[in-house]
């Protein structure tokens, strides 16, 4: 049965995402200002809200370890596990919205990169997020859980600080589109590819995310039954 | 009014520094590498050295005191040090505190040895309130070496232990990095106010400050 549903959901999955190539490249207006560069909204915003969303999930994920892990061992290893997965595969995502972006700013700016506030802030995630994988990667033993939930909590409380500070510095990245100054906005015909866009990438990430969590929790439970069997075992 | 545990903690360990002196001439002989370096890179001259300046010592301080970091906790693997603290009944956060002042002092000590080069090789002059560097150096240190006692603590049980410092570290103090940088400029230049600079580095300085504190027990006990 649960089979059943993944499978299905792997197939709605493919839907969306082939009628979100479609509404993106074939249905949506061109842009008058940008021309057909414009179109890497249609991916880059999606990656960049799936990616804060996994990185919120990282966060939840070791605070939760951190609260449960006396009382409740089974519920922090399921913690620790969303956490991993939330940032392995927002750094993916993270990674994406840090291609596309500055092939979209070449084009539109004339320059590939520069200093914003949200161009840091995103670009300081990476780095704090793959910091984080550096760790669970290097760090051994059972400790190695705790330090990776204390040091994202860490990195989430920098995230705040590096937003403020960069907008006091200087700021290029487009103001809010949507809600923002008069004359913001977008053509209906655009927000509707967006939004379909958006619900694609969206059930995409949480696919990939389910994938890596189940193998954490595999990898787990091995884990914890070979621990079990050489405590067992009578040599 | 110093709690007995931090105090003996740090008396340890600035009597440890003061018979050796590990620390501080590893970092002033790095830091003052760095300065050359950047010094032969840049050939600063003129405003233009006014301009640089401010981030060549941010950096060069940054670097040099991550030789200190990863010292800190090393020195008490030896003899199971660390695992006769973990048992002993004082609490964590007053350990930890005493060696982010214990570093403290030394990385400001090397700051105070190295000015006076840096002044001459880079032929400065500052434009703005010369005094307020006394305010934002200690805190843009004190952003440095409590986040990176931290970190080495965090690290300490790990393969790479002092690679994998740097790579927590930094990416952590890039805030406090830029307001640092910001403020030392708008000082040496004189454009400008660092007053905002000054005050988001009291901003961080806070709030890591609090959840180092806060959480220093958790990594220190992990297991």
């Amino acid at each position: 049965m649960k089979r059943l549903a993944i499978g299905l959901y792997v197939v709605v999955t493919i839907a969306l995402l082939a009628w979100g190539l479609y509404q993106a490249i074939w249905v949506a207006p061109l842009d008058v200002m940008q021309g057909e560069i414009y179109r890497i909204i249609y991916y880059h915003v999606p990656s960049a809200s799936v990616a804060f969303l996994f990185f919120a999930i990282c966060l939840v994920g070791s605070i939760g370890y951190l609260a449960w892990r006396r009382h409740q061992p089974g519920k922090a290893q399921a913690a620790d596990a969303w956490a991993l997965s939330g940032a392995e595969v927002g750094v993916v995502f993270c990674t994406v919205v840090l291609t596309t972006g500055p092939l979209w700013a070449r084009r539109a700016w004339g320059i590939w990169w520069t200093w914003d506030a949200r161009l840091t802030t995103t670009l300081v995630l990476w780095l704090i997020f793959v910091s984080y994988l550096l760790l669970r990667r290097f760090a051994a033993g059972p400790q190695v859980q705790t330090l990776a939930a204390v040091l994202g909590i860490f990195g989430a409380l920098d995230v705040p600080i590096v937003y403020m500070s960069n907008r006091w510095w200087r700021t290029q990245h487009p103001a809010p589109v949507f809600g923002g100054a008069p004359g913001s906005g977008m053509a209906p015909a655009m927000v509707h590819a967006l939004l379909w866009n958006m619900l694609a990438w969206l059930c995409w990430g949480l696919l990939i995310l389910y994938l890596r969590f189940s193998v954490e929790r595999r990898r787990q439970k091995n884990a914890a039954a070979e621990a079990r069997e050489a405590l067992e075992s009578n040599v | 009014m110093i709690p007995r545990a931090l105090w003996t903690h740090l008396e340890k360990d600035l009597r440890i520094e003061w018979r050796s002196l590990d620390a501080v001439i590893s970092m002033l002989f790095f830091s003052g590498l760095v300065v050359v370096l950047f010094s032969i890179a840049f050939d600063p001259r003129g405003s233009f050295s006014q301009q640089i300046a401010g981030g060549v010592l941010s950096v060069a301080t940054m670097f040099a005191s991550v030789s200190a970091l990863n010292q800190a906790w090393a020195r008490e693997i030896r003899h199971e040090v660390m695992d006769a603290q973990r048992m002993a009944p004082a609490p964590g956060a007053e350990l930890f505190l005493a060696k982010v002042i214990a570093n403290f002092l030394f990385v400001t000590i090397v700051q105070i040895i190295l000015a006076p080069f840096f002044f001459i090789f880079y032929n400065l002059d500052v434009a703005g309130q010369a005094w307020l560097l006394a305010l934002v150096l200690p805190l843009g240190t004190w952003a440095l070496v409590a986040n990176g006692i931290f970190f080495a603590a965090l690290s300490i049980g790990s393969r790479n232990r002092e690679l994998l410092l740097s790579l927590i570290l930094f990416p952590i103090f890039i805030p406090a990095l830029l307001a640092m940088v910001q403020a030392t400029t708008t000082i040496f230049t004189g454009q400008g106010d660092p007053t905002l600079w000054i005050k988001m580095l009291v901003g961080y300085d806070i709030i890591f400050t609090t959840a180092s504190l806060l959480l220093f027990d958790v990594i220190f006990h992990a297991e």
